[in-house]
């Protein structure tokens, strides 16, 4: 990536910027979500749902898991509290990402966002959210969101609409695209940092044992998701803690100015700068313009200091 | 038919309560290391375990995957590009499916 766009696109990255970026990164997301919504549109079908009671499904909760556990359980007429507590299990891994972001938020931005946010986290927005390097500008969610929720409602009408009329060929490739992206995501921080490389093949190495040990066998994917996440991330953290920000108690976002922090956040930020989105530079100073989505105040601090 | 409407409403909005209640009740930034440090670690490890082995049943060929997956690591590895990752292993596929 040359420095050149990199210094254009960092002199100001409004809300309407972020958003479109978002929008950008939302493309891979959005064609994996095509194709898996397109199954499960079929699936909505077969147990005699509509089109429009499909859209409905998918607007409402983006879930892919979740979806196919929702349409079971109305094929099979099942009871209230059977929808609720399958619905919390197969989607608590959505709590500890919810759980990851809300450290991403400047407490400056407005709370209503809250809210917003919150309707977006899916695995794969949730993934492009967390690595953005420094305060999450809720507009990139929301850019990522609308390219992202757009497939995933499309896929599903589809689905219920045409059925099996989209070639194998074509569902088989699209069906990928969502994993690329996960490893694009998680194998570049990986290289720079051996135990996040560790921690990956760790994971990929039980997730596969799961679907093959007797006893473990049966575990739905979901649950396996689950007890997987909160097994490994919390032996890492005991093994491998990431270091403690000292000045951490003034909550005015100047985290960039801490060594020990940044040399962790650049990992995780890698792959979304890779992606040529131009979200960070490595210059701390620029850093702080990308915090402040507004960004005026913080242009003038900089140009103060100068 | 209403049936399927309340049952539609009443996971949606059990959907979105879990998603909602971190945002609401974790307002501030959070000084347990361990904690800190587990939230750090949990992208990577869910990423993983639902990459893996699911990119092989993600086709109806598991050669297929297991292509799209080393060629998705190879991609990850030397570019780093979400797009370009992502394309490499629609490719793959593609390719793999007009060999075999």
């Amino acid at each position: 990536m040359g420095s050149e766009s990199e210094s254009v696109m960092e002199e100001k990255r409004t809300n309407g910027g972020w958003f479109a970026v978002g929008m950008r990164n939302g493309i891979p997301i959005c064609l994996g979500y095509f194709a898996v919504s397109f199954a499960l549109g079929i699936a909505a079908k077969n147990v005699g749902m509509n089109a429009l009671q499909s859209f409905v499904m998918s607007l409402t909760m983006v879930a892919s898991a979740g979806q196919f556990a929702a349409i079971t359980l109305i094929g099979a007429g099942a009871g209230v509290i059977e929808m609720i507590t399958t619905s919390l299990i197969v989607n608590l891994r959505y709590f500890l990402m919810s759980c990851s972001l809300t450290q991403k938020l400047d407490p400056k931005m407005n709370q209503l966002h809250r809210l917003g946010i919150a309707y977006c986290i899916t695995d794969e927005i949730f993934g492009l959210s967390v690595s953005v390097r420094g305060y999450l500008c809720p507009y990139y969610t929301y850019g990522i969101t609308m390219v992202s929720v757009a497939g995933w409602c499309v896929g599903t009408v589809l689905g219920v609409i045409v059925g099996n009329i989209l070639p194998v060929w074509v569902s088989n490739a699209l069906g990928v695209a969502m994993y690329g992206m996960f490893l694009a995501i998680i194998i570049p921080p990986a290289k720079k940092n051996h135990f996040i490389a560790l921690l990956v093949a760790v994971s990929m190495a039980a997730s596969w044992l799961f679907t093959i040990l007797p006893l473990v066998r049966g575990i739905s994917s979901g649950f396996r998701i689950i007890i997987l996440t909160l097994v490994i991330a919390g032996i890492a953290a005991i093994i491998r803690p990431i270091p403690d920000d000292p000045d951490s108690d003034d909550a005015d976002g100047t985290e960039a100015a801490h060594p020990g922090d940044e040399a962790f956040k650049e990992e995780l930020t890698d792959p979304v700068r890779t992606a040529g989105t131009q979200i960070s530079n490595s210059t701390p100073e620029i850093e702080r313009d990308t915090q402040n989505f507004d960004g005026s105040d913080a242009v003038q601090e900089k140009e103060a200091f100068r | 038919m209403a049936k399927v409407y309340i049952s539609l409403l009443v996971m949606a909005l059990t959907i979105y309560a879990i998603r909602l209640v971190p945002f609401l009740f974790l307002r501030k930034p959070i000084r347990n290391v361990w904690f800190k440090s587990f939230l750090y670690y949990v992208p990577y490890v869910t990423l993983a375990v639902m990459t893996f082995p699911a990119i092989l049943t993600a086709t109806d060929q598991p050669l297929a995957g297991g292509a799209a997956l080393i060629a998705g690591l190879v991609m990850a590895w030397v570019r780093g590009d979400l797009f370009t990752v992502a394309i490499t292993c629609c490719v793959v596929v593609f390719i793999v499916g007009l060999i075999f």
